[in-house]
């Protein structure tokens, strides 16, 4: 037998160690983990206070009713609206596209598909939603844009259809894969309650699966809608840079993010009312999606159906 | 396998005839038995596991025939073979007949959407659709277009009468059914079969997830039912079987064993293996 | 007594089936639409791309004229940038993640904790460019540097690498942990010797998905001004740089009709470099990943 006494070690060298150590630990994590919360409040703090800068030199009411966004004339006017019309607009043309796209592609995925088809399917769309927005933009002007105005000449260069489609298309992975996941929670001794019945897996899927999966395909179109408002390339590159307030989707445009893109890609003298329009733009840009995440969250958490 | 497939031979199921002969043999009833499901050398595999293996079995209209047989026999695979269920398992593959009033259920032109209508089901677990009691109840006639509020209306008081649950529900009809007990939601689940006006109702396991007062009130309707169905039913429970059913199959190891009568399987079975396992030997 | 009319029932069947076909079809289409797109995508750039690509495009650096333009000044410079981003991301995140998943109390601290790193997920990538260039650029004086740009696309990728992080330290079973636990052993230890090794393959592979994103990421560095016309590589942190998406969108923004195809040859370089690491951390998925 050996002359060690294991519980004799663990004690000696217990007695060496540090507890405070151990105490320490979770105090550092913690400062760490508090960078996250910092990161939010920075992001409040620029915006707000560089907002405020902005309204003590332009004013306050028309920034929030006007719809003329002219920033570069002698007479300066901010009016939010026109680039507000300009988000909407490609965000409408977006969403109307990926919806019914990528919750049939849900749909398929989750209902129809077999498990080899799955297996080739979702790395595609996970490299799809992998590619950067930038390429989707030179897509969008290269490809789209000249597709389109070969099947309608009317439309300009920079347009909103064609950066809608294209957001469409960036956000349908996210709509699909996120429906996807909560069609899938649903158990599958629910369906088979379905077509045990005789009904096909078509009214399984729209009576039984989508109504109980709701909460969640509502949470990831919102999450995906929150995600195009804030899309930023491809409308700077595809959409143009006029802002304006109308309704016509074959002519240029500018969305919030278009603009602080074109202001920043330029020199925006540091200090002048132009330079602080980005931080009032990028505020109201915050809300709309600040707005949709806590929608999303909220109806995840509400509507949830527990079985 | 070999040595499975021979012991196999040794016990014949009883086939229509023979239970025929020995019912009016000893003047228990006058009705003469019609077959509803035939199975002619059924198999099925899950992949490279032989599953099922020459199954060879007679149920009648208007009894209750029960299949009972240790966990993993094949007795629940068995039982959804016969609405066709078991293929929501991507891997599985079938071989042999299975008649369903004469006609094989495994033909294209009869789909399983048809089959499934006339061959309903009742899972092992409670599974309602999260809606209302109604909503759940009127499903079926409803997918098949059936529209009418007025038949809904009688359809849904009809098959919740028939599952014994009427008078406990009749109040919170528009109530979601997951509020329900474990015991009231499976009696939903069988007034959610019942109300297609199915010709067979499955039931795999319809009380191992319910409570003593549950099961024996889900045990009284089998016996009401069977007036106006033939139930197939799967038990774990041998009491059960010999309680509730006319025939019994014993399953054991993805074969059939013995198929007689239900007095006959647990009083004086043909096969050792048979009264080993009613007598609660192994299982 | 029959209340349901089964000719009825059977006349409509027939309908209901063809309807159940039309639609899975449709909805096989809509899951190809996806596949249309990429492939649609990638011949589209190739072509344009094909005659531009070459060795003198990934050795020389940008140039107002066309048959001079080159990548690598924008290749050397994402590298910079990644070289902060990576480890301030990991090293916040995954402390974060252990934090939240091993020693956060359940409190609303917490909460609080966990909901604001859902919503900082959700923040656009161009608003976590208005932070760096008033934060980093202006008050913290760093000017468009690497170091500027690393740790605005650090913060950006924070969230997404929290949450697969804490992802695969929650799929560590509690059985390996108390199995730890139960000898004796420091909570500290425990975490550092058995939970984290065992969920380092998830974590690596959210860690590279994130990373690919911050590559491709073009707006938050339009905003924080990082130049588009250096003739240098950077030698440190604080030095100005070039990036690869903000090279791409300068070409694509060119008037010159020439200019779209090297941006073209721009884009294939960065899909393959993507590429290339999304198939790492697949691999890394595939590998690694331990099995309880």
């Amino acid at each position: 037998m050996s002359n060690y006494n294991i519980q004799e070690m663990i004690q000696k060298n217990k007695s060496n160690k540090g507890a405070g150590f151990e105490k320490l630990i979770p105090v550092i994590l913690l400062i760490i983990t508090s960078i996250s919360v910092l990161a939010t409040i920075g992001i409040l703090y620029t915006l707000i206070s560089q907002s405020l800068e902005f309204f003590n030199r332009e004013s306050f009411v028309q920034f929030f009713t006007s719809a003329t966004w002219q920033p570069y004339s002698s007479e300066p006017e901010f009016g939010i609206w026109a680039l507000v019309m300009g988000t909407l607009k490609v965000v409408v043309i977006a969403t109307i596209f990926a919806v019914p796209i990528g919750l049939g592609a849900a749909i398929y995925l989750s209902e129809y598909a077999s498990e080899r088809a799955k297996k080739i399917i979702k790395p595609i769309l996970e490299v799809l939603a992998g590619i950067p927005t930038v390429v989707y933009g030179f897509f969008a002007i290269n490809f789209v844009t000249p597709f389109l105005q070969s099947l309608y000449s009317g439309i300009s260069l920079y347009n909103a259809v064609s950066a809608g489609l294209v957001v469409g298309i960036m956000i349908i992975p996210m709509i699909a894969s996120l429906s996807e996941d909560a069609m899938s929670s649903v158990p599958n001794s629910t369906r088979e309650g379905s077509l045990g019945l005789g009904a096909t897996k078509l009214e399984t899927t729209f009576k039984v699966v989508l109504p109980a999966a709701i909460s969640g395909i509502i949470a990831s179109v919102v999450l995906a809608v929150s995600r195009a408002i804030g899309e930023t390339m491809i409308v700077s590159i595809a959409a143009g840079s006029t802002p304006n307030a109308s309704l016509d989707i074959t002519s240029s445009l500018q969305t919030m993010t278009g603009f602080i893109v074109q202001i920043t890609s330029g020199d925006a003298a540091y200090g002048s009312s132009l330079y602080f329009s980005l931080f009032a733009v990028g505020m109201t840009l915050f809300l709309f999606t600040f707005v949709m995440n806590i929608i999303s969250q909220w109806v995840s958490k509400r509507f949830r159906e527990e079985y | 396998m070999a040595n499975i497939k021979e012991k196999n031979t040794i016990t014949k199921p009883v086939d229509n005839t023979t239970l025929e002969e020995t019912t009016q043999g000893e003047k228990k009833t006058e009705i003469i038995r019609e077959p509803i499901f035939k199975t002619n050398n059924f198999n099925l595999w899950y992949g490279d596991n032989h599953a099922l293996q020459d199954i060879n079995l007679t149920f009648n209209k208007n009894e209750i025939s029960a299949i009972i047989g240790p966990s993993g026999c094949g007795k629940s695979t068995f039982v959804k073979s016969l609405n066709r269920m078991v293929e929501l398992v991507p891997v599985v593959r079938t071989e042999g007949e299975i008649l369903y009033r004469d006609q094989d259920i495994f033909e294209k032109k009869f789909t399983v959407e048809e089959l499934r209508t006339k061959v309903g089901m009742v899972f092992q677990k409670p599974n309602p659709f999260p809606k209302s009691i109604y909503d759940n109840v009127a499903y079926g006639p409803r997918v098949h277009g059936i529209r009418k509020k007025k038949v809904l209306d009688e359809v849904v008081e009809k098959s919740l009468c028939d599952a014994a649950i009427w008078d406990e529900v009749k109040d919170r009809l528009h109530e979601n059914a997951l509020g329900l007990s474990g015991g009231q939601q499976q009696r939903i689940c069988i007034a959610r079969a019942l109300a297609t006006e199915p010709d067979v109702i499955l039931m795999d396991e319809p009380t191992s997830a319910l409570d003593p007062i549950s099961t024996t009130k889900v045990e009284d309707l089998m016996q009401q039912l069977k007036k106006d169905y033939s139930i197939v039913v799967v038990t774990h429970n041998m009491q059960q079987a010999a309680r509730v059913s006319d025939t019994t199959a014993f399953f054991y190891q993805g074969y059939v064993v013995e198929h007689d009568e239900t007095k006959v399987i647990f009083e004086n079975p043909r096969d050792q293996r048979t009264e080993d396992y009613v007598s609660g030997r192994f299982g | 007594m029959q209340l349901i009319d089964k000719n009825l029932i059977a006349k409509k069947r027939s309908g209901r089936l063809t309807f159940n076909q039309i639609m899975k079809w449709l909805f096989f289409l809509c899951t190809m639409i996806g596949l249309v797109v990429l492939i649609t995508l990638i011949v589209d750039t190739l072509s344009d791309a094909i005659g531009y690509l070459n060795l003198d495009f990934l050795t020389s650096f940008s140039s107002s004229r066309v048959e001079d333009a080159g990548f690598y000044g924008a290749i050397i410079g994402s590298i910079w940038l990644m070289v902060v981003t990576v480890p301030v991301a990991i090293f916040v995140s995954v402390a974060t993640a252990l934090y939240l998943e091993e020693y956060a109390p359940k409190n609303r601290v917490t909460d609080f904790i966990k909901v604001n790193i859902s919503n900082l997920a959700g923040v656009p990538s161009v608003v976590f460019g208005l932070l760096g260039l008033a934060m980093f650029v202006r008050a913290m004086a760093m000017g468009n540097s690497v170091l500027a740009a690393g740790l605005t696309l650090a913060l950006m990728i924070l969230p997404v690498i929290v949450v697969s992080s804490q992802e695969s330290i929650r799929s560590v079973p509690s059985t390996v942990r108390e199995a730890s636990i139960g000898m004796g052993a420091t909570k500290w230890q425990t975490v550092s010797r058995i939970i984290l090794p065992a969920a380092i393959p998830g974590i690596i592979t959210g860690i590279i998905l994130a990373v690919s994103r911050a590559i491709g990421e073009t707006a938050p560095l339009v905003v924080i001004g990082v130049p588009t016309t250096l003739l240098v590589t950077p030698d440190s942190v604080l030095d100005s740089f070039q990036a690869m998406p903000m090279q791409i969108y300068a070409w694509i923004k060119m008037p010159q009709e020439e200019f779209q195809y090297i941006a073209a040859s721009g884009i294939i370089v960065l899909l393959v470099i993507l590429l290339l690491m999304n198939s790492l951390a697949i691999f890394i998925r595939n590998k690694f990943s331990t099995r309880y």
